[in-house]
């Protein structure tokens, strides 16, 4: 005859076991794990993080003040060799330890410039869409007046008024980047908050710095994280502008887009004065570039398929 | 739709406000005297107070702001301290030729980004997506003033086809307006890209295959309708960057624009101009997108609906 | 008795991701015939929109794979056809109507436009006037006023957007229809009116209708056949009355009717089927239900069973099908 089935209840045990079959490892692991997949994120990765060692370490194998900054006129405009891997420029100065200083430069403003926007921004993105109503309404229209200029031209403003130092640099990428940033947490804040999934917690009684910390802040992180690659990248560009321009980073400090100016003069016989600060800066700034891309695709693989 | 373009309007005049307030304020931080700059250096210590007062550089902040905004609205934005000209006169004449710029640079990056960002999207993950994807990532990793470098080593140095400096000819145009456009071509190409990717995903355009309609009406009458929704918003914030960016590219060819009149300002303390020239760029980027919005609310029927007089009813 | 409209053979379909392969389809055969109404009863996931899809060859792009098979549509194989032939049979010859009607319609065009777009596409000798005529008409007939033709869907509620949806399906006046759970995201209220809206067309245009639905009471209100699907196969098959009425069932389809809650009685605990359906990225030998039957046998993890036929009513189980039922006969007799 047919068997029958025992058709009692899973015990306890049985159900454990099941779940944890299906146990999910953490957020960010998973993150990581997907991020790995993306070849072009990686190789972004890599590079970024080359170009970091090579340019942090620097003092290790490149003296500051003898290689980019002394002048040396009996050794100008020599062409890359052994002794100066990228040749010199029109005052004798090595090119290759005035990119790696330059370098430094360039991701210290960027860094610095995120500090600054990140917690400004976030403060006001994070204020406005907690309490909602009246006090989001004035944020964001004052937001709204900073946005209303180009950020170029926020940054001439300042640097205008307060002199061209590194620090006035930082202090007007900083304060230019803010309204974005703001926006950005606020939007990511606000689309949080608005999930099921943080209803349902508060609803079992969840304190709320635990949802703040487990639930709302880990979510949001990623199109933060995302925009935070995408404005340092930004930030590299718009300095190397300035620079260029001559309301930025000024001599003798080795910038790459004051490498640039100086190089403008010098195109029609010494044109590898202009086309290596210009890699480098595109170095840079594509490899953040491929970071912030493959974060996006990795936090949501939905947008690839 | 008439009340919305005035709601518009009349939001976008506290926004300018409040810009001509916060450049105001910031400038005032410049150091240097005005009176020194005008007189020279030999003038008597009377003469100097004479002028401020005439300025009325000595009274106090908010009054100061409250005279030049009410002068600005007349079109008086002060005389320049270097040469004296009225601030007003300078701009206007130079002005065209960085509109100019801008709006050619603008448009080419649609002409071109838009159709390849479409063709990128519907061909995912070809030869076509990948090479699109390629040359937008360069030139949003590059420095416009950069590009416009290399092209002046290539196509003016090297193959001596185009002039690289001045603005006499269409010829002297070229090569700005190239390097002008890079970054907003990758970033309509991209936006295009991304949007139609999400259209296309979409369950109507499910629908419209299950009607049976051409591929080719599918992509086009419904996925891309739909898809330039976004990108037109972007043209707007775009146009405000090109316009930061014309700056530079002008330095880099020595073109008679704004951003010549505004970096010489900066470095001399010109203080009126300074303000002005950021004020003007300021005022033309929000005027462009209030621009953008309402052509916006045109072209989504769901938002013209809800602000056309003749409302519907909804069962 | 009328003749065969639609008799699908034998249908493998996969979906084929970065991560897997999906085997939704392991063998479907169904047919409908001229006027009549199947409906495709299983849990989610069982494959019911998949073959859908499959008919409509519009499984999405280089994911969806018909891999075997055959579907017979008026006596040819449309699987076999070029694309331009099955774009005119779609929308015209078989129509589909999907589950969410909030996201069927596309938010800028007027719901004139979209319907006479079906009308236009079939109809390439009609002008611009008959085809505004016949758009009106189609509205009249699932109950919106011709005047709202020039409104855009966001200004419908999600009942009418599904009439919407209707008319369009109905506008080239189809031989088959089919409508994926076309209630399911309706209020119950709606629903009937929906349905009953459906079922009067139906008859109006003689439209044969395949209903995929998870409701048995729909069922047993429109259907004149179901099916009975379970992890990409068919697993009964046979008129209402078959299904709802006769002794012999399939495990699966008894274990669907009893975790039904009764009204009528108070109970203390629903009844549903223990278990969960099979891993589709699996390939599996045997009964795919073998693992949650109750009344399994050993040769149900091993062999695939047959289908057991009595006049209208199948049953793919290995209870029914003769050689076991005699073979288990024997094995007692000998046994004992």
């Amino acid at each position: 005859m047919t068997e029958v089935k025992n058709n009692k209840l899973d015990t306890k045990e049985d159900v454990l076991k099941k779940a944890h079959q299906f146990k999910k490892k953490s957020q960010a692991k998973t993150v990581w794990i997907r991020y790995k997949r993306n070849k072009l994120g990686m190789f972004g990765l890599i590079v970024f993080c080359l170009m970091a060692v090579a340019v942090l370490s620097a003092n290790g194998y490149l003296d500051y003040e003898e290689q980019a900054i002394a002048q040396n006129l009996s050794e100008r405009f020599m062409s890359p060799s052994a002794e100066h891997v990228f040749g010199t420029d029109q005052y004798g100065r090595d090119v290759f330890a005035r990119i790696i200083y330059g370098g430094r430069i360039s991701m210290f403003v960027g860094m610095a410039t995120i500090l600054i926007s990140l917690s400004a921004g976030a403060l006001i993105g994070a204020s406005a869409a907690y309490y909602g109503g009246k006090i989001d309404n004035i944020l964001m229209r004052i937001m709204d007046v900073f946005l209303a200029i180009p950020n170029m031209l926020m940054a001439i403003t300042l640097v205008a008024a307060f002199g061209s130092s590194l620090f006035n640099l930082i202090l007007a990428m900083g304060i230019s980047n803010i309204p974005r940033m703001s926006r950005i947490v606020r939007s990511a804040v606000l689309n949080v908050k608005g999930q099921d999934y943080v209803e349902a917690a508060i609803a079992c009684g969840t304190p709320d710095s635990r949802v703040i910390f487990k639930h709302i802040l880990p979510n949001a992180m990623g199109p933060i994280l995302v925009q935070v690659t995408q404005t340092v990248a930004r930030t590299v560009i718009t300095v190397s502008s300035l620079s260029f321009i001559g309301l930025g980073i000024s001599e003798p400090t080795p910038e790459w887009g004051a490498m640039l100016s100086e190089a403008k003069s010098q195109l029609r016989y010494y044109p590898y004065l202009a086309i290596v600060p210009g890699v480098a800066i595109v170095m840079m700034v594509m490899s953040l570039t491929l970071v912030g891309d493959g974060l996006r695709d990795a936090l949501d693989p939905r947008l690839k398929n | 739709m008439l009340k919305y373009i005035i709601k518009r309007i009349l939001w976008i005049i506290p926004v300018i406000l409040g810009v001509s307030f916060f450049i105001f304020f910031i400038m005032d931080f410049t150091p240097g005297d005005p009176a020194i700059m005008i007189l020279g250096e030999g003038a008597k210590p009377e003469e100097y107070e004479a002028l401020r007062n005439e300025m009325g550089l000595n009274d106090n902040f908010f009054v100061r702001y409250i005279r030049y905004v009410s002068n600005a609205l007349k079109g008086d934005f002060g005389r320049s301290y270097r040469t004296n000209i009225p601030v007003f006169e300078e701009i206007t004449s130079r002005l065209p030729y960085t509109l100019n710029l801008a709006v050619t640079s603008t448009i080419i990056a649609i002409i071109i980004g838009l159709p390849l960002g479409v063709l990128s999207a519907v061909k995912q993950y070809t030869a076509i997506d990948n090479i699109s994807l390629g040359i937008s990532l360069i030139l949003t990793s590059m420095p416009a003033f950069w590009f416009a470098l290399m092209c002046i080593l290539l196509f003016s140095l090297k193959l001596e086809w185009l002039p690289s400096l001045g603005a006499d000819s269409w010829k002297h145009f070229i090569l700005p307006a190239a390097a002008a456009c890079t970054n907003t071509l990758a970033s309509t190409l991209r936006m295009t890209r991304s949007t139609m990717l999400e259209e296309i995903r979409q369950d109507y355009i499910r629908t419209a295959r299950a009607k049976g309609a051409k591929e080719k009406t599918v992509i086009f009458g419904h996925a891309l309708r739909n898809a330039l929704l976004p990108v037109v918003t972007v043209i707007g914030v775009n146009f405000g960057l090109a316009l930061g960016g014309t700056i530079v590219i002008e330095q880099v060819f020595a073109l008679p624009g704004l951003g010549q009149l505004m970096i010489n300002a900066v470095r001399s303390k010109d203080v009126p101009m300074v303000i002005a020239s950021i004020l003007f760029s300021a005022i033309i980027a929000s005027l462009v997108n209030l621009l953008v919005d309402i052509v916006y609310v045109y072209i989504d029927p769901r938002l013209k609906s809800e602000y056309s007089t003749v409302k519907a009813k909804k069962v | 008795m009328s003749e065969k409209l639609l008799e699908i053979k034998d249908l493998h379909s996969m979906y084929r991701t970065d991560d897997d392969d999906i085997y939704a389809l392991n063998g479907v055969n169904i047919s409908v015939k001229k006027g009549e109404t199947l409906g495709l009863v299983g849990e989610t996931g069982a494959g019911k929109t998949t073959t859908a899809l499959s008919i409509m060859r519009l499984l999405p792009d280089k994911v969806g794979i018909i891999t075997q098979g055959e579907i017979i549509f008026k006596g040819k194989n449309i699987l076999n056809v070029d694309e331009k032939e099955m774009r005119s049979i779609r929308g015209n010859d078989i129509s589909m109507i999907f589950q969410d009607p909030m996201t069927s319609l596309n938010p800028i065009h007027t719901v004139g436009k979209q319907i006479g777009e079906v009308i236009r596409l079939h109809n390439p000798q009609l002008d611009n006037d008959d085809i505004e005529l016949k758009v009106d008409e189609m509205m009249e007939m699932v109950g919106i006023p011709a005047e709202r033709k020039i409104e855009y869907p966001h200004q419908f509620s999600g009942g009418m957007k599904q009439r919407i949806v209707i008319a369009i399906a109905l506008a080239c006046s189809p031989k088959l229809l089919l409508a994926d759970e076309p209630t399911t995201a309706l209020d119950v209220t709606i629903q009937i009116q929906v349905l009953q809206m459906m079922s009067d067309l139906k008859e109006k245009f003689d439209t044969s209708m395949i209903l995929i639905t998870h409701d048995l009471g729909v069922v047993a209100q429109i259907c004149d056949s179901v099916a009975i699907m379970y992890a990409g196969e068919i697993i009964e098959i046979g008129t209402v009355e078959d299904i709802f009425e006769a002794k012999e069932h399939h495990p699966y389809t008894i274990g669907l009717f009893g975790s039904i809650p009764d009204m009528t009685k108070k109970t203390k605990r629903l009844n549903p089927i223990d278990g969960l359906m099979p891993d589709p990225t699996e390939i599996i030998s045997g009964c795919r239900f073998a693992d949650r039957c109750p009344k399994r046998m050993e040769i149900c993890e091993k062999v695939s069973p047959e289908n057991y036929i009595n006049n209208t009513h199948q049953i793919k189980c290995h209870l029914f099908t003769g050689k076991i039922k005699d073979d288990a006969a024997n094995e007692i007799i000998g046994g004992n």
